[in-house]
């Protein structure tokens, strides 16, 4: 399952190179539909090789501007550039880009093989080369035994592994990718997220794909763009989307977060104390120029799996008011086998997620419903949010 | 589990036999030896071997033919627009009034539209003839064949048509390669349907045609005027037999989910 990180792949990092050119380029494109803007004065870069994902929940703009790069749509304003050249205006036949449907969209009166080919057909492509490429494209995707079947006896993965083999067929500048896993059951899934993310990397071609899946999202992605409502508000690496996600609908769309809202205070140097609604004090470093004021209203976010949960009261002061520790009531227990996640109702009323390793064969869990608990976390486990 | 009590083979035997009686004692009748249509004399096929000589009989059927031919041709084409532009043209200025100019004539009385092509032939001052007979039939068929098309374009998926155009296909090729062949179905029931509509139309044919341009069904009509022969009876078994025949392909083409498809 795991995959293998070459070094080449660790240094890939082209958008922290300012000489590095932009492969994809959109200039402040916005799409309306009638009194509807899906996509609102967005701007964007994507670079060679790169696997760039839009993410966001349905009818944020993120299909839109995947058809657009297609050619399905064109934009209302702004400018789209692929290697510095213009892509606006031009039709989708005569765009060096290729698209995976998400219904797949196989021709289901042709076989397997002349799915395959149409794209080259209409190269004009010779008929040995066509046969060569579709024979190399077919055990790309394991599929040579299937040659000559019509979609409609096919499986879902392997209709799914037809319509990879024909958008790659052309050997595309750019691969759009429309929800590509989304008819698949939760197995499959996970194995194609790897099988893609490997063959992109061995092909060396520039992946933009299009999830509601967060999960999808950051196994495959180099870079991520969370959208919502028409607009991009953090194109980052997924461990700084979860890490340092840049508002409180990202901590909350990407993974499981408990935000505390709260009133900063200023300490000594660039610590911050957060008396928070719930009653309960958070001690923080922040970094950068972002210090909120005195009194201002802030956010601060802890996942689950940086909350340390014990019977004890955690070690620092012995009794009275600490900073970064709340105390609550196991309020409702899941079981998931390798985590337990526990939900803990403080004094306030409010739940607070936890979640704990099962790093121990056991069947009682030690900690149980109606156990009076301890939560707490380090300085540096949780972000601060702004808005 | 299905069973077949009592009540029910009745109902379907009485059922049947309402439907289909009468056709069938016509296509008995029409081996009948006798001259007296009623009065059975017989099995002979000689109504048949007279019907080869009887030219007047000939030529209508000819021309039935050529105008359905004809008729359904042009008619599959329009209606197949027709269709593709209220599906696909998305909204138009003046789409609901097309919508509703393409599909009159499935509601319109065939008489009014009988006369109404026929005021307008004489007022144009179009020679009546096989072509009044044809553009008539174009008229009223066209209708169905997209009533037929819509449906089938309606289910289709739009995605299949973006991704030929993905692909590199020019829109012109995408219609052919893509769509024609999967609608492909919807067309040839659209075709079939205009072809029968127009070899049994006798209202509309009669308003608009001229002389020498009687189409099978005029020509029935008014021998039967003047007595039902078995040689009547013959003809009107071949009519059947055709009819029947055009109804099953269209219905086994129908079917077919996709067209087989040479490699």
């Amino acid at each position: 399952m795991a995959k293998t990180l070459g070094p080449v792949r660790r240094s890939f990092q082209p958008w922290n190179d300012p000489s590095e050119p932009a492969y994809i380029e959109l200039r402040d494109v916005t799409k309306r539909f009638g009194d509807f803007t899906a996509v609102d004065r967005q701007s964007l870069v994507i670079y060679e090789r790169e696997f760039f994902a839009l993410l966001g929940p349905s009818g944020c703009g993120k299909t839109t501007l995947l058809r657009m790069l297609a050619g399905f749509e064109e934009p209302s304003e702004g400018e789209m550039l692929l290697q510095g050249r213009p892509l606006t205006g031009v039709p989708p036949h005569k765009r060096p880009v290729n698209m995976m449907f998400q219904s797949y969209a196989l021709f289901p009166h042709m076989s397997v093989a002349d799915n395959i080919a149409f794209g080259l057909k209409q190269e004009g492509m010779a008929k040995a080369d066509i046969a060569q490429r579709v024979a190399q494209m077919l055990r790309l995707v394991k599929l040579e035994p299937f040659a000559g079947r019509k979609p409609a006896q096919l499986s879902g993965g392997q209709q799914q592994r037809v319509a990879l083999a024909r958008a790659l067929a052309k050997r595309p500048k750019v691969l759009l990718l429309d929800e590509p896993l989304g008819a698949l059951d939760k197995k499959l899934r996970e194995e194609t997220q790897f099988e893609l993310a490997d063959l992109q990397e061995s092909l060396g071609l520039t992946f933009v794909i299009v999830t509601h899946d967060q999960e999808e999202a950051m196994t495959m992605a180099d870079r991520i763009a969370v959208m919502d409502h028409g607009r991009i508000i953090q194109v980052a690496t997924p461990a700084e989307i979860y890490e340092a996600p840049a508002t409180r609908y990202i901590a909350d769309f990407v993974g499981d977060v408990n935000i505390f809202e709260g009133q900063a205070e200023r300490l000594e140097e660039g610590k911050l104390r957060i008396a928070t609604t719930a009653g309960f004090a958070v001690e923080t470093v922040v970094n950068g120029p972002s210090l909120p004021a005195n009194g201002d209203t802030v956010w601060f976010a802890v996942r689950p799996e940086k909350m340390v949960i014990s019977h004890d009261r955690p070690a620092g002061a012995s009794s009275g008011p600490a900073p970064n520790m709340v105390e609550g009531e196991v309020w409702d227990i899941g079981y998931l086998g390798d985590v337990s996640i526990y939900n803990v109702k403080l004094a306030c009323g409010d739940i607070v997620r936890a979640t704990r390793l099962n790093a121990a064969r056991e069947v009682e869990r030690p900690i149980t419903w109606d156990d009076r608990v301890w939560l707490s976390w380090r300085p540096d486990s949780g972000v601060l949010l702004a808005g | 589990m299905r069973r077949f009590t009592a009540f029910n083979l009745v109902s379907l035997v009485f059922g049947l036999a309402f439907l289909y009686l009468p056709i069938l004692i016509l296509i008995l009748y029409s081996f009948n030896d006798s001259r007296i249509v009623t009065v059975w004399g017989g099995f002979s096929t000689r109504w048949y071997v007279e019907l080869l000589s009887n030219e007047s009989i000939l030529n209508a059927a000819w021309v039935t033919v050529r105008v359905g031919l004809l008729s359904a041709s042009v008619a599959t084409v329009l209606g197949t627009l027709a269709a593709l532009a209220l599906v696909r043209g998305g909204r138009f200025y003046g789409r609901t009034l097309f919508s509703g100019m393409v599909y009159a004539p499935l509601v319109m009385p065939e008489v009014i539209t009988g006369l109404s092509l026929l005021l307008l032939f004489v007022a144009i001052n179009f020679d009546r003839g096989f072509w009044t007979v044809t553009l008539a039939h174009i008229t009223f068929s066209m209708c169905f064949v997209a009533v037929v098309v819509q449906s089938r374009l309606l289910a289709f998926d739009r995605a299949l048509e973006e991704a030929a155009l993905d692909l590199g296909a020019t829109p012109v090729k995408t219609f052919f390669a893509i769509t024609l062949p999967l609608i492909f179905p919807a067309v040839a029931a659209g075709w079939m349907l205009a072809f029968s509509l127009s070899l049994d139309d006798l209202v509309i044919a009669s308003f608009t045609t001229g002389p020498g341009a009687t189409t099978l069904p005029m020509k029935i009509y008014s021998q039967v005027r003047r007595g039902v022969t078995p040689e009547i009876n013959a003809v009107c078994t071949i009519l059947v037999a055709l009819v029947t025949l055009g109804v099953l392909t269209a219905s086994v083409i129908g079917k077919a989910r996709a067209p087989a498809r040479a490699p």
